[in-house]
This record gives structure tokens, sequence and C-alpha cells, in this order.
């Protein structure tokens, strides 16, 4: 069902590709004469789950800040759509407001309490709804602030690093509800990590940024409920790595990828 | 219950080695009587006026030095009666109320005007901060030859003085709201009314609360002092007129009235803080 799933989204992202939600063309971004950004361009259909691999300074946490609306970008054509959120590595709560008056921050609703109940019972914080942020841990405050950016239903859910800082286990969790919950609101989301792992647990798709440019993109056709001890994630996890210049034990494999690739979804298909 | 450490020349020299027997509460069931802490408390200071009081009687310490604690006692008690105290204490309450009022919004507003918009900052916060470095008590000359000596001095006193910690503290806690908050705020598509009430504001509020404090404390002492030029009421002038009379048991009294109100001020003070800023993690995790 879930292989099904991902199927369907890419074959809807082929025809629908004028409706995609984000669309960079030629993008840059310059500080003095360095390109963060450089002629970049990229599509993120409806409903897709893409993550941002890349090195420090490769520029994704810049193209993340564009999409935003957080930075301006120096020359190319940019679309997103305006219903738009963003959860970062830090929770960024304001400490003066309880987790629903955060949840709910900025909104114009009729009965702003309720929503704000309803998105944190979502990620599972019915208990602490008056709570201040002081009083929260780290995992539970990055789940108010997930609950915040859902509550807007937005078309692009934009992650710099959120899960960076939780503890492993945390982090497993967060995977799981994640997933969970971009099911359910069907954003298109933007995942920019540093861990590998994490990317092919999550996206649809990889994209590998290197100084500014898509280096390469590999789509991961897995099936969920993804775990690293799956057949075909090393071979992902090894060529992304060699992407990003690790050289791992089994570099060589790279070369091979296409036929992985295939093993890949046969084994997608025979689950 | 006895804790064996082995010494170092024994043959396991190299480790330490705790063995406690498992706890015994012999506690259970009735409760010890302990005195409460505030008593314990009270004990050295009521030593201490002991020893005053009888270094008083035995002649030790003359009364134009300092007067007995006893005589203070009955002394305190004829003015609370006869209402002297509550009038001057009224007089002196209400100057140091009506200056800082006065001063603590003129540094709020110029705070914000100055925090808040860059037009603002650049016409006031380098006069501001220029008429910050006078010391307000300098000023008294000035002030005398141009509003007398009258009640207006006093308070503009107290007003020059408080007004500066309240704009300085406030003015920083506007501009150092981190900006990964303001970057939220932006995302979540806050306007500017709606980022300065539901973060700027709250935000600075500590930093204010500071600058309150200070200017509290600067407001007593500019009372002390405005209060001994020329007054014919007051604290500092129940102070100053018993210098003249050489009675060290109302200049004392005077002082411990000082003393009673900034304890008082900083207890409202406290709990205002903890109303208002019951986020802060010291005070959100109780």
């Amino acid at each position: 069902m879930a292989a099904t799933d991902v199927l369907h989204t890419t074959q809807n992202s082929a025809l629908t590709a004028l409706a995609a939600p984000v669309q960079l063309r030629n993008v840059v971004r310059q500080f003095g004469q360095q390109k963060v950004i450089d002629e970049l361009n990229l599509d993120i259909a409806p409903g897709e789950f893409v993550a941002l691999l890349g090195a420090s300074g490769s520029g994704k946490t810049t193209l993340l800040r564009a999409l935003a609306g957080l930075d301006a970008i120096d020359s190319g054509q940019l679309r997103v759509p305006l219903a738009r959120a963003a959860v970062f590595q830090e929770p960024r709560l304001m400490p003066w407001k309880s987790a629903w008056k955060n949840v709910v921050l900025g909104l114009n609703i009729s009965n702003p309490h309720a929503r704000a109940l309803d998105a944190l019972a979502e990620v599972g914080l019915s208990h602490r709804v008056n709570a201040y942020p002081a009083t929260l841990s780290g995992g539970e405050a990055q789940r108010v602030a997930l609950a915040r950016g859902l509550v807007r239903e937005p078309k692009l859910l934009l992650l710099d690093e959120p899960f960076a800082a939780l503890d492993a286990l945390t982090r497993i969790r967060m995977h799981q509800l994640i997933i969970e919950l971009w099911r359910k609101h069907t954003p298109a989301v933007l995942l920019v990590t540093h861990d590998v792992d994490e990317a092919i647990l999550l996206a649809d798709r990889v994209i590998v940024l290197e100084q500014g440019k898509i280096a390469d993109e590999v789509r991961i056709d897995l099936p969920r409920q993804r775990s690293t001890a799956q057949t075909g994630f090393q071979a992902i996890r090894t060529r992304l790595l060699g992407l990003l210049g690790v050289d791992s034990a089994a570099a060589h494999d790279t070369a091979e990828a296409p036929v992985v690739q295939d093993n890949l979804r046969r084994f997608a298909n025979v689950r | 219950m006895s804790e064996k450490t082995l010494d170092s020349r024994s043959p396991e020299s190299g480790f330490l080695i705790v063995d406690k027997p498992p706890r015994v509460d012999t506690n259970a069931g009735r409760k010890r009587w302990k005195a409460p802490d505030f008593v314990v408390r009270l004990l050295s200071p009521l030593a201490l006026l002991l020893l005053w009081e009888l270094a008083s009687q035995t002649g030790l310490l003359p009364s134009r030095v300092i007067a007995a604690p006893s005589q203070i006692g009955g002394t305190l008690w004829a003015m609370i009666e006869s209402g002297e105290l509550g009038t001057h204490l009224w007089v002196s309450l209400h100057r140091a109320l009506l200056g800082l009022s006065i001063g603590v919004c003129i540094g709020v507003v110029a705070a914000l005007v100055s925090g808040l918009s860059k037009k603002g900052e650049v016409i006031l916060d380098s006069p501001m901060q220029m008429l910050r470095t006078i010391p307000s008590l300098a000023l008294v000359p000035l002030f005398i030859l141009w509003f007398g000596i009258g009640e207006f001095t006093k308070v503009a006193l107290i007003v020059t003085g408080t007004t500066f910690p309240v704009y300085l503290n406030l003015y920083s806690g506007i501009r150092n709201i981190d900006p990964k908050l303001i970057e939220a705020a932006n995302t979540l598509g806050l306007n500017r009314r709606q980022l300065i009430w539901h973060v700027i504001l709250p935000g600075s509020l500590p930093s204010f609360f500071v600058g309150l404090r200070y200017s509290l404390g600067i407001s007593w002492l500019a009372l002390v002092f405005v209060e001994q030029i020329n007054t014919t009421a007051g604290i500092g002038y129940l102070a100053s007129d018993a210098r003249d009379f050489m009675r060290t048991d109302v200049i004392v009294i005077c002082l411990l009235i000082y003393s009673i109100l900034g304890l008082v001020i900083d207890a409202i003070i406290r709990t205002l803080e903890r109303y208002a800023l019951a986020w802060r993690p010291t005070f959100a995790r109780n």
C-alpha cells in the first residue's frame, strides 16, 4: 500500500508538473563573489517528501531559508506556496506562551483553543497543553513546533534538521510521527538533514547538493515502514555517502547503482 | 550507621571502599519537634539587640552616639500613636511614588520609541545616552535655580534618577530579542503589530523589571537626599530635624522606615515578576 502510494505520487507529479507547489528555475544566491546557490532548478510535487543532503556549506540551509521567505534570492524564478510552514533545529517557541498559545500564534480563527488542542493531540501532547516551553523536553518542544507548523495546513512543510538535537530514541519516534503526520496532512515536505539514514528512511527522493548545485538525486522506492535493515537500504546508503565524498569500504558499489536500484524495485514489489 | 573506609595500608590499597548498612528510619511514626527556620534565624539578631541594650544601660554606649533599643521602641510607639510618623511617611511615600511613576513612564515611552523604530533610535538614543552619564544628584543646584526649593524640584530629581535605568534596560531588552524568535514569527505570518505585541514586548519584560528594580533603589536614594535640603515634612525632614536636637532614637527610626519601605517595595516587585514572568525557567519549573 505504501509502495503504491509513492508510485502514485511520482506518476502524479509527472502529469501535473505545472501544479508543482515548489518550482525553482536558475535560482542564484550569492554572498560577495561566492555563489551559495548556483543556477538551481528544482521541482517538488504536491505531497512529495524530499530530503536535501549535502556537506556543510553546500547551500542546503540557504535554499531552505529562501523557500521559507526568510532570505531573498539574487536572480532566477522561485515559486512556493504561501501556505508554508517551517520547523527548525531549535523549536523556536515563544517562551512566554503556553504550548497551545504557541501553536495558534498568529492564526486568525474563531476557535483557536479547540484547534490548538486538536493539533497537540495529533502530536501526542494532549497532557502538556498549558505547559510553558521551559518545562518541555527537547522532543516535546519539537513536537509543539511541528503542531504549530501543521495547524496552518501548509502546502509546503520545511524542516531544517529538526531532529538533529534530539537523542537517538526520541529521534526514532519523531521519524514515525513525521511520516504519520505527512500522510494525514499531505503537504510537500523539504527536509534538510546531515543524516543519510534519516533521509533514506523518510524521503521519496533524496537530493544531494554540492556547491549550490544538485550533484545527484536518488529516488527511494523502498516500501514503508522503512528500516535500516531493509534490503537495498545499505546500497542506497553507500551510494549517497559516496556522493557526499565519504569513502566507505564499499564505495566501488556506487558504480553498480543502477543494478542495485533494479533489485530494489523488485523487492519493493514483492512486499 | 558507620562508614568503613579501608586505610591505604590494607591489602586492597588503591580502592575506596564504602560499606554502609541499609538505612533504618528511626523517626518513622513520630515526628520530632523542630523549631521553625525563622525562629532560628531570629536568634542572632535578638542576641545583638540584647547586647546593645546592655551596653546602653551600663553607659558603655552614650545616648548621643546611639539610643538604647528600648528608648527607640518607646519613641516609635509614641510617634505612631500621635500620628506624626504616619503623616511624614505619607508625604515621603507620595513623593517617591510620584517621581518614580513619572520617571518609569518616560523611560518606557522613550525605550519603546527608540527600540521599535529606526528613526526613533536616531533621534532619541544618543541624547539619552549622553544624559544618562550625569549623576542626577549633581543637578540639584541647577534645579534649585530653575524650579526653586519647592516640591517640584524634589520630584523632578527623583524623575531624572529613575528614567534612565528603565530606558536603558528596556531598550536593550527590545534590541536583544532572540533573532531566531523574530524569524519564527515571520514564518508564522505575524504582522508588525502582532510581532510587537506577542514577541517583542513579552520578550523584553524581564529587562524592564531589571530596570524597574534599579529605578526603585535610586528613587529611595534620591528621596533621602532631597528630603534633607529644604523640607517641612517627610522622613528625611524628620531625620534632619532630629539631628539638630541630637535625637539619635528618631534618626534610627527614620533609617528603619527607609529600609522597611525598601523591603516592602521589593516584595511587591517580586510578586509582580512571579506573575508576569511565570514562563521563565526558574518560575515555570516549580
